[in-house]
This record gives structure tokens, sequence and C-alpha cells, in this order.
């Protein structure tokens, strides 16, 4: 039994390494990056083969594997892992590279690591029916105690959160940072629960009065197919905070290449695709992202949000500045 | 040729050695039983018979074989040896018939069915062949058990306490029967048991064994009226014991007077030593000349077996005819009748 | 006939060392990672949440505890001693929500109470939110694993000798007062037994409580590792986890020592005691009440929302269905192999050394499965390293990852989270059967492997079968081991549903589930006929 199954991983691994292969780790799910490659694949011919998972698994998977690792293309869904994997030591340098040019200075790692490739924006949410949105105009406001048991916002154990809180390290200190994650723990309606999703279901049911959520739940629900949803994107409003100050808060997803990909020319050229006007158009499309790329359009959903300047800290600050945001959020008190 | 024998047998596990040098060997058809109180190490021999157990040192032989000794044995599957389990160890999923086949799997389908129609008669259960274990009682589940151990022929039967589950008039009756059996089909057998009387029903010798030890090897007559330790002597029916002291190669004294065997004594006279009397040794008779005040009766049917108190003291086991129901405390005569003397060292 | 020297040593402790070494693997890694490693993170730790960890954790067990026994015992006491209405229907009801994950039983209720779902049109969606509390995700982790506790309850009530009870009967005692001066006591070993996989599997999950935002040890653990990239710190913690756990297991085995006394008792079948009018309306309410909640509620409401919001992720479910069912089939054969193997070496040729890999391996139950995951990757990918270099410097060959990224691997990390599921069928079927069983065929002249055919296998079936299909349905389950081990374009449905659902598209995850659910039942329902069939 375990002979023939050393026999098939055998035939399977040896597989793995043919010519005109493209392996992909991605922390990004599937059904997000999945129609893509297949696109890159009818294009090119190169199959590719994809895995998903968690990033720090990936990044412990990729390590591990050492130079036997067929992974050609690391995608993450946030800064903050890119520079795990950095530290990790398992990505290489992206080159002088043509896709790079397409790509603004501050969503490439200043190491030349990873490219950003797509955006999205952490936005403050507020009952339309209750709540005088010009009370709120930055992140800052959110931990005014004025607005004492209004504010749900999910746990820090996610990554949203924590790079939102990294990010507030880099603009004001640790010791603001954490007086301001304080005033968030203090104005907290409820124990922070559930997804994003579900703190503006909890603005519309009431539950609270403004929420932190990113725009692209919204925009699910505001292009739902179910009136439910659409009902509860009509009954909230959106904030882009920071416009006067150091613009919104914004994370990627990236992608690098580790150190021992087998098939490198294959994935810069599938990095190059995915950094393509078409594939740029697809994240906005079907998940209302915004492209990285220099010209391309976001969703009509997220037109309809307006233009909004983005916070242009490099994103690898916020990866240096994570592990440091999740304990200062443990001593806040923030589940 | 001996049909068992086993040659300065030590036995034991993880460094503490069970029974000690053991020797005994059973003829061919014989029956033999190993009689103790539990610990004694007769399970333990028994197992080591089976090829359960490791030999430390010694050896044990079937017929002109070896079977096992220190570095050495055969696998307990090629050993030729029947086992009757206390626990019956029946496999329930199995019916009656094919529990008995079991064994003999490897024989024609015809001889199998003539094998195992003739033992379903010998034990008695013709035409249960097809119950399965659950539907017998406890004397029948036995009875199965003991002819799935023959179904084989097997050079040596073993039974480790197989009466022990079933109830006392039961359990009697089927140490006969069984023995009967075994004589009819010329086996050689070694019981496990630590109830004296089936030993006696089944044996044709009892080795009695104490602390690892076997103390005696006889026929069950020569164990009850000479024993050759106090041990085999109480162990094996009532009886009581008196401090005497030798006088001549005949004759001792003790707390009853001068007493004389029929037999030459072979002790040294002054000698000091224990003298065994069976509740037989003394027998009440209205008659006699000796009286002693009865302290406790018990009523066994054909007769009654007295306790009864001397004026020095001396309480002996005295029987009774079964007419003579003396009220307790009454002055009852007595008479001694020792025909031989057993003494046993002090 | 021929005199051969002793033997020490026996093929099945071979293959048993074998085995045990395997799924012992990934707990050692952790082992010596967070024995080796350095790591500043405790001291944050005890500084800010450790304690609320450890509260929390608390509070859960204890949680579970309470609803695993109320939920499973009084309905395994009532199936199995009485009778009423509807009996036999819902004694396998009650078996069914063994099949929900319980992070999906979670999502749906979500979905169900949340502010735009169907309840929040009758009830005040601020009542609805406290779901997502400490009590919320201990009723959810009930509503899943009170199975367990029944399972076994019910299969001692129903193989413990008829004259207990009768005895207690003529000593003066009702029927109530009877099952609970003297079944409960002897079924109490089996129910610790349930209750302990239970909390075991309420310790390892971080899907639950880190969806209703309930943070346990384990969020603590995980926390380490995804929040501060520290594995070293993590690893610390499973091995905290692990001391609390091994508790646990030594009070479990120490009940269980006394279950000899119950076992091999007659199996005369016993008269059940007749329900009628309000108690048998009461029967049926407590035995319903479970499945209700743990299988039709969220069962209806995963249909529903398949059929009407997301027919369109229906249509590869297929191939992943496949890829489940085979690698669920393929772990339930290994795992009740290996398992057999640990179990006969016990039994043939006892050693502290398998006996010692077999209790650690039955740790890794509580272990969440990433952490297993992490432990499988790092030993095997070193192998992997090393057979790479060989052959590239030696052969010229490249061999690629052979163990790692391999189904392997993945089943590996399964034999580390499961043992303590296919070890205990296993060891509870093979101490039912006498050891002068297996000397009665010897003495016939069987070698061993034919008395495990002859004997073993027919008395064995039903253990076998129980073990087997408990495994199936975990496999069926599992996320975060099949999640990071599995091969290239692998898909399970487990990763399906669990990808939409952390996306937040509870509805589109709604197929996956009920996949699961669907393929994980057909196994459940003959689960329930090899406990009340049994025989012997």
């Amino acid at each position: 039994m375990l002979k023939s199954l050393v026999a098939a991983s055998l035939t399977l691994a040896l597989g793995a390494q043919a010519a005109g292969q493209v392996n992909v780790y991605s922390a990004r799910k599937q059904a997000l990056i999945l129609p893509l490659l297949e696109q890159y694949s009818q294009e090119t011919g190169v199959e590719v083969r994809l895995i998903t998972g968690g990033a720090d698994e990936l990044v412990t998977r990729i390590k591990s594997e050492g130079v036997a690792s067929p992974a050609d293309v690391f995608v993450t869904v946030d800064a903050g892992r890119a520079q795990r994997a950095k530290s990790a030591n398992i990505l290489s340098k992206l080159g002088q590279a043509d896709f790079l040019d397409r790509v603004p200075a501050q969503y490439q790692d200043a190491d030349n690591q990873w490219v950003a490739l797509s955006l999205r924006a952490r936005t403050v949410f507020y009952a339309k029916d209750r709540f005088d949105p010009s009370q709120i105009s930055s992140y800052a406001d959110l931990a005014d105690p004025k607005f004492k048991g209004q504010l749900c916002i999910r746990s820090s154990s996610n990554i949203y959160n924590q790079s939102l809180t990294a990010a507030q390290i880099a603009h004001q200190g640790e010791a603001g940072a954490l007086a301001w994650a304080e005033g968030i723990v203090a104005n907290m309606a409820r124990k922070p629960t559930g997804g994003d999703t579900d703190q503006i279901k909890a603005v519309a049911a009431g539950l609270c009065d403004i929420a932190v959520a990113n725009t692209y739940y919204y925009g699910r629900l505001a292009g739902s197919d179910k009136a439910e949803d659409r009902a509860i994107a009509e009954a909230v409003g959106m904030i882009w905070p920071d416009q006067q100050g150091v613009g919104t808060h914004v994370n990627a997803s990236l992608a690098g290449i580790p150190v021992n990909a087998p098939n490198r020319e294959h994935a810069e050229d599938l990095i190059a695709f995915l950094l393509s006007d078409q594939a740029q158009t697809f994240y906005a499309e079907i998940n209302h992202e915004f492209p990285v790329v220099k010209g391309a359009l976001p969703s009509k959903t997220m037109q309809d949000l307006g233009e909004f300047s983005a916070d242009d800290l490099p994103l690898d600050t916020l990866g240096v500045n994570n592990p440091a945001a999740v304990k200062l959020m443990d001593k806040a008190g923030w589940l | 040729m001996a049909g068992l024998q086993l040659k300065r047998l030590n036995l034991g596990y993880n460094g503490d050695v069970v029974v000690h040098q053991v020797d005994l060997t059973l003829g061919a058809g014989e029956l033999g039983c190993l009689l103790g109180p539990s610990g004694c190490g007769k399970s333990t021999l028994l197992r080591s018979i089976a090829g359960f157990t490791q030999v430390l040192s010694g050896e044990i032989w079937l017929g002109d074989e070896r079977i096992a000794d220190a570095s050495t044995s055969v696998p307990a599957q090629d050993r030729g040896v029947g086992l009757v389990f206390q626990d019956v160890a029946l496999f329930p999923h199995l019916c009656v018939f094919d529990n008995i086949r079991f064994g003999i799997e490897s024989w024609s389908r015809a001889e199998q069915r003539l094998r195992v129609d003739n033992l379903l008669a010998l034990v008695g259960l013709s035409g249960l062949g097809a119950r399965f274990p659950h539907e017998l009682s406890g004397g029948q589940q036995q009875r199965v058990a003991l002819a799935r151990a023959l179904a084989p022929r097997p050079r040596v039967l073993l039974l480790d306490e197989p009466f022990s589950g079933l109830d006392s008039e039961l359990r009697a009756r089927l140490a006969n029967e069984v023995r009967g059996i075994l004589k009819a089909d010329g086996v050689t057998a070694l019981m496990v048991t630590h109830d004296q009387k089936e030993a006696f029903d089944f044996a044709d010798r009892v080795a009695v064994m104490r602390d690892g030890i076997i103390e005696q090897f006889d026929a069950a007559y020569r164990l009850y009226h000479e024993p050759r330790t106090e041990f085999v002597a109480r162990f094996v029916g009532a009886g009581d014991v008196l401090p005497c002291t030798v006088v001549n190669t005949t004759q001792v004294d003790s707390p009853l007077g001068v007493l004389t065997s029929d037999q030459t004594l072979g002790y040294e006279p002054g000698q000091e030593m224990s003298l065994l009397f069976r509740p037989d040794d003394l027998i009440h008779d209205d008659d006699a000349e000796q009286h002693a005040t009865l302290v406790s009766k018990q009523f066994r049917g054909s007769h009654f077996v007295y306790r009864v108190r001397f004026d020095n003291g001396v309480e002996l086991g005295c029987l009774a005819p079964s007419h003579h129901d003396h009220e307790l405390g009454a002055d009852v005569g007595v008479r001694l009748e020792v025909e031989h003397l057993v003494l046993l060292p002090k | 006939m021929a005199l051969t020297p002793h033997r020490r040593f026996n093929a099945v402790t071979l293959v048993a060392l074998a085995a045990g070494v395997l799924v012992c693997l990934p707990i050692a890694t952790i082992v010596t990672l967070g024995l080796v490693g350095q790591s500043d993170v405790w001291g944050h730790l005890v500084d800010t949440l450790l304690a609320q960890y450890l509260m929390n954790s608390l509070g859960l067990v204890i949680g579970v505890a309470a609803g695993v026994l109320l939920l499973g015992v009084p309905s395994a006491a009532l199936v199995s001693l009485t009778d009423f209405p509807g009996r036999r229907a819902l004694s396998l009801a009650l078996l069914l929500p063994l099949a929900f994950p319980a992070y999906i039983l979670a999502y749906t209720y979500t979905g169900l109470l949340d502010a735009a779902g169907p309840v929040a049109r009758w009830v005040d969606p601020r009542t609805l939110d406290s779901i997502r509390s400490l009590p919320g995700a201990a009723l959810m982790l009930s509503l899943v694993l009170y199975p367990y506790v029944y399972l076994l309850a019910r299969a001692s009530f129903l193989s413990r000798s008829a004259s207990t009870l009768e005895v207690g009967r003529t000593l003066g005692l009702t029927p109530l007062q009877a099952t609970i001066k003297l079944a409960l006591p002897m079924a109490r070993p089996a129910i610790v037994a349930g209750l302990t996989l239970a909390l075991m599997e309420t310790l390892a999950d971080y899907g639950t409580v880190a969806f209703f935002g309930v943070p346990t040890f384990t969020t603590g653990i995980m926390r380490a590792y995804y929040g501060l990239g520290d594995a070293v710190a993590a690893a610390q913690l499973a091995l905290t986890l692990l001391a609390f756990v091994a508790l646990l297991v030594l009070l479990e085995k120490y009940s269980r020592r006394k279950l000899r006394y119950f076992s091999g008792a007659s199996r005369r079948s016993h008269s059940r005691v007749r329900l009628h009018g309000w108690r048998a309306g009461l029967a049926m309410s407590v035995c319903a009440l479970p499945p209700l909640l743990g299988f039709a509620v969220p069962g209806c409401a995963l249909l529903w929302w398949g059929m009407v919001d997301a027919r369109d992720q229906w249509w590869d479910l297929g191939p992943m269905a496949a890829s489940s069912f085979g690698l669920a089939s393929m772990a339930a054969l290994l795992l009740v192999m290996s398992a057999l193997a640990l179990g006969y070496a016990e039994r043939t040729a006892p050693s502290r050394l398998t006996r010692g890999l077999t209790q650690i391996a039955g740790l890794g139950y509580a272990l969440p499965g990433t952490i297993i995951a992490v432990g499988v990757l790092i030993p095997l990918a070193k192998a992997d390293q090393w057979l790479f270099v060989m052959f590239r410097d030696y052969v010229g060959v490249n061999v690629g990852l052979l163990f790692t990224g391999s189904v392997a691997a993945v089943l590996v990390a399964y034999g580390a989270r499961f043992t303590a599921v296919s070890l205990g069928a296993i060891t509870s079927g093979l101490g039912r059967i006498k050891p002068s069983l297996d000397e009665a065929a010897m003495l016939l002249g069987h070698r061993p492997l034919q008395i495990v055919r002859r004997v073993h296998v027919p008395l064995m079936r039903g253990a076998v079968l129980t073990s087997a299909l408990v495994v199936f349905v975990d496999v069926l389950k599992e996320l975060p081991a099949t999640l990071i081990l599995r091969p290239f374009d692998f898909n399970t449905l487990a990763v399906r549903a669990y990808e939409l659902a952390s996306d937040e598209r509870l509805l589109d995850a709604a197929p996956a589930s009920l996949m699961i659910v669907a393929v994980g039942l057909i196994p459940v329902i003959y689960l329930n006929r090899s406990v009340s069939e049994a025989k012997y």
C-alpha cells in the first residue's frame, strides 16, 4: 500500500518538473484566481497547477521544501505575509521585469521581491437613517469617546485590522496607535465577531451605527441578486477616511517568485499576465477590488463610491509593523 | 513410554520464579491432577505445557519428544496439546458443530462429520450441533469445549479448572463423566483444580502443589492415608494434628495415651513428631469405654461428623452413625480406631 | 513439528512500531520545535491575553461537556432502555449531526440568524446576535459532538446484562431509579470515553471559535503562528495544550480501567419499559431536539440556499466529492490497519515502546489541524530535500518532492490527528475477545494469521467498521491539514466549503457543505446498524 503510494507520488512529482508548467502557491482563494490562471493556460499553452491555503502555511511549506520546492509563484493577500515570506528568505528578486514599470513604486517591494496585483481599501460605513457622516473623517475619529458603544469592528485576529493598526503605528508611533486601539475597544458596540459583511449587516440591523469593513464586501452586497442584501447596502453609507490627511488605508494582494522556482521564466510571464489590463479588470469585476495598474478602472459599484486618495505608505511597512500591531492590539484588549 | 514428562522444570515471569524444580511423569493414558490453593503455580505449570509460558530451565517431554527447554520451544499450535479452559472459550460466532470441527478442518469432510458426531455422542449432546454457544447451559458448554479439545486427538489433554463455573452437584457428576470419556478414548490428561473432591473423582494420581513445589504425587488413597507433609494432610481431607513422642518402632505417646501402629514407624525413640487424626480414626460408639463432650456436629446424610472434647482439652473430629443424633454438650462414648499411625515432621 | 528459538519480536510488532513512529512523527516535531526554539511570545501572552484564553477555553470545555452530556446521555438511555413511538427512527436521527462539520454549522446558524436572515423578521437582531458568543460556540460544538457520547453510551446501555437492572427492580427501585443508580454508573466509562473525544475536538477547534470571536487557547496558538509569524511560540503553546489533554486522557484511562468488570456479561436481551402518554411525548422531544437543531434545521437551510441562491455552485462539485470520498476511504483503511497493528502488538507482545507511541499518537486529536500539518511538513520536507539532493547529485535525476504535496503526507497528518478515534473502537473490540479464545484456536493448530481470520475478523467486524466509519466521517470534515498538505489541483468538498465561507460567501458555500453532509450520512447510517446489530 505504502509502496504504491510512494510510486504514485513519485510519478506525480516527476511530472511536476516537466517543461511547460508553472506552479502557483496562492493564499488568494481559488475562486478569485483560478479563472485567470485558466485563461493564462489557454492563451499560452503552459499548464498551471494551483494549491491554495493560508499564507503562513504556504510560507512554511515553501521554506520546508527548500531546494526541492516546486513553487514558482507565491501569491498572498496582504503585505504582512509578503514581509514574512521575505524574512523567511524564500523570495527572490524580480529584477528589471517590464511589468514592474506598470505598477506605482509604493505598491512594490523596496527590495524588489514582490509586486502588488490588486488593492482593497478599508473604509467606514454608517447607518444612513441615524448617523451624521460629517462626524467622521478619519480613522482617528473612530476612537473618539463620543461614539462609545456605537462601533462594530471584527476581531484583531483578522489581517485587515492588523494591517490597519500597522499603518497607525507608522503614522502616529506605537504610543499613539495604542491609544487609538484602546479608543476603538472602548467604542465597540459588542465583542468583535464575524466577518466584514457581518459588520455592515450589523449597522443595517441597528446593532451599531458605524462599522469598519473593506469596500468589496459592500460591493458584493450592493451587486447581489438577493433583494435583502441590496436593502442592506441601501441602508448604509460609506466614508473614505483620511482624505484630508494621509489617505485611506489600502492593502494589496501580491505576488513573488520563490528562490528555488524551477520554472522562473513562466513565473515572470504569469505575473506579467496578472498585471495585464485584462486581468486587472477581472479583479475589479469579480471582486470589486481596485486595479493596481495605472489606467485600469474599478468596477461600476466602486466607481459610484467616488474617487479617493489612498495612503501612500509603502506596503512593506505594513508587513514590518504587523507583529507589533498584533501585540499592541493584545495590550489594548482587542479580542 | 511416558505420556507427559516434566524434568526439573522452573517457570516464572519477570524474574520471579513461581514453579520450582518440578519433576512429574504421567504414563500414557493416565489421568493426572494438579491440586493446590490458588497462587500455588499449578495454572502456570499447565500453561507451560500448552506452550503459553516460556520455560526458565528444565525440560518438557511429550512421549519421546522434547517440546520445550530453556532456549527452544515448539509453538503451541504444533504441540498436539488440547486444553479445556476455565472460561470455556467457545467461539461465540460458530455453532457447536463448527466449534468442535475447528481443529480438524484439514480432515476430509466425511471424517470431520464422523468425528464430530462421535464426540457429540460421547459427551451426550447428540443433535445439538446446530446450536450456538449462548443457547447452551453451562454444563453443556463445558462438554462442547471438551469435545472440541478432543477432536484432533491431542497427545495430552489439559484441563484448567474446567468445572469451576458449575454448581457442585453438576461438578461432581461431570468430573466423573469426563473421566469415563477420557478413559474410553485412552487419552493422557492433566487437570488443574483447587477442589480435592473433584481431583479425587477425576484423577488416577494427584499432585499436591504448594508455593510452586509439588509436595506429593500419589494416588488419592495414599494422599489421604499416607500424606508426607502436614500441608498435604490438611489440604486433602479433614484432620487434626496432635503432638506426640516416639516411644519405640511401633508406638508413640500422645495426649490420648500410648498408641500402637500396625506398621513400623521408622523414627528414633524420643523424637518429637506430629500425629495426624482423621475423623474416621475416632468412631462414636455408645458402648465405648472412653467418653468425651460433643461440641458440634454436622449431618452428612449417611453419617454425622462430630467434634468432641476430651477431659484434657484435646478436640478431635469423630464419625457417628446417621441415626445417632445426640444433643450438643452430651457426654458420648468414643473409640479410637487407629490402624496405622501417620506421623509428620514437626 | 520443530523446535524453534523463543522469539521476542513478531511481525505485528514491527508493523505497529512503524505505524506508531509515523503517526507520532508530527507530534514529535512539534515537541522538538517547541523545546529547542526560543520565543519571547510567552511573556507577552502572560501580560496580555493568556488569562482570557484560558478562561474561555475552560468555559468552552465546561459548556461543551455539559452540552454533550445533556444531549447525548438521556437520549441514549431513552432509545436503548425504553420504547416509545418513533424510537427506531429517532435512534438513527440522533447520529446524523455527526456528519456536520462544526464550522459549517456555525456558518449556517450565522446565516440563519443574521440581520438579513429569515429569522430577523420576527426576532430582535440584538437577541439573535448573541449566538456569536461563548455559549453560542459551546452550543454549536455540542450539537455536532454529542453523537460521540450518544454512540458510546448507547452501545454500553445495549450491551449491559439484563439481570443487573432486574436485581435493582427486585430491591425496590423504579425503572428510572434503576437507570440512574445502576445503568448510568455502568455506562460511565463509555460516556467518559465519548466525552473525552468531544472535548479533544473542542480544544482543537479553531474554525468555530474564530468565527464567533471567542478567543481560546487554540486561538492563541494560531495567533502566534498567523499574527506574529512565530512558529516556535505556536509549538510551545501547543505543547501546553498537549499537557492538559494528556491529563484529560489519563483521567479517561482511569475511568475505563473498570470497564473490564462490565464487559463479557451475558447479553440476554432486556425488556424495554414502554412509555405512554406525556411520558412518551417527553421522550420523543428529548430525542428529537438534538437532531432537529444539529441536523434538520441547518440541513434545510443549506438545502434552501443551495437550491435557490447558489444554483451556480453545484456544477464542479462531482470531482471534489470523488476526491473527498477517495481520501476518506483511504484514510479509513490505513488508519484502521495501523490501529489493528497497534492493538495486536499490545495484545500479543506488549511493550512499553508501542504503548508509549500509541498514547502519544492519541493526543493528536486535541491539536489544531494546522499545527499537525506543520509537524508533518517539516520532517517530510527534510526527507524530500535530502532525497532531492541525493538524486540530483548522484543520479542526475530531478525527483522533485516525493512526500510533501503528496497524498501520503495528507495521510500521515490524518494518522497523527485521528489515531485516537480509530484506536478507541479497535481496542475496545479486541478487549471483548477473551485471550483464551486465541489460545484455544492456537492449540487447535491454527497459525496467528488464521486465528485473526477465523476468530477475530468475525468477532471484530463491528469494531473495525465503527473505527473505519468514524475516521471516514472525520476525514471528510477535516480542513486545515488537508488544505495545506494537499497536492496541486487537489480539491475536497471541505476545502471548497471553507474557501467560500471564509470569503464571507455563506450562501455559495451551501452546496459543498451539503455534499459533505450527504457523503458523511452514508457511513453514519451504517454505523447505526453496526451498533444495534452487534450480536455476540
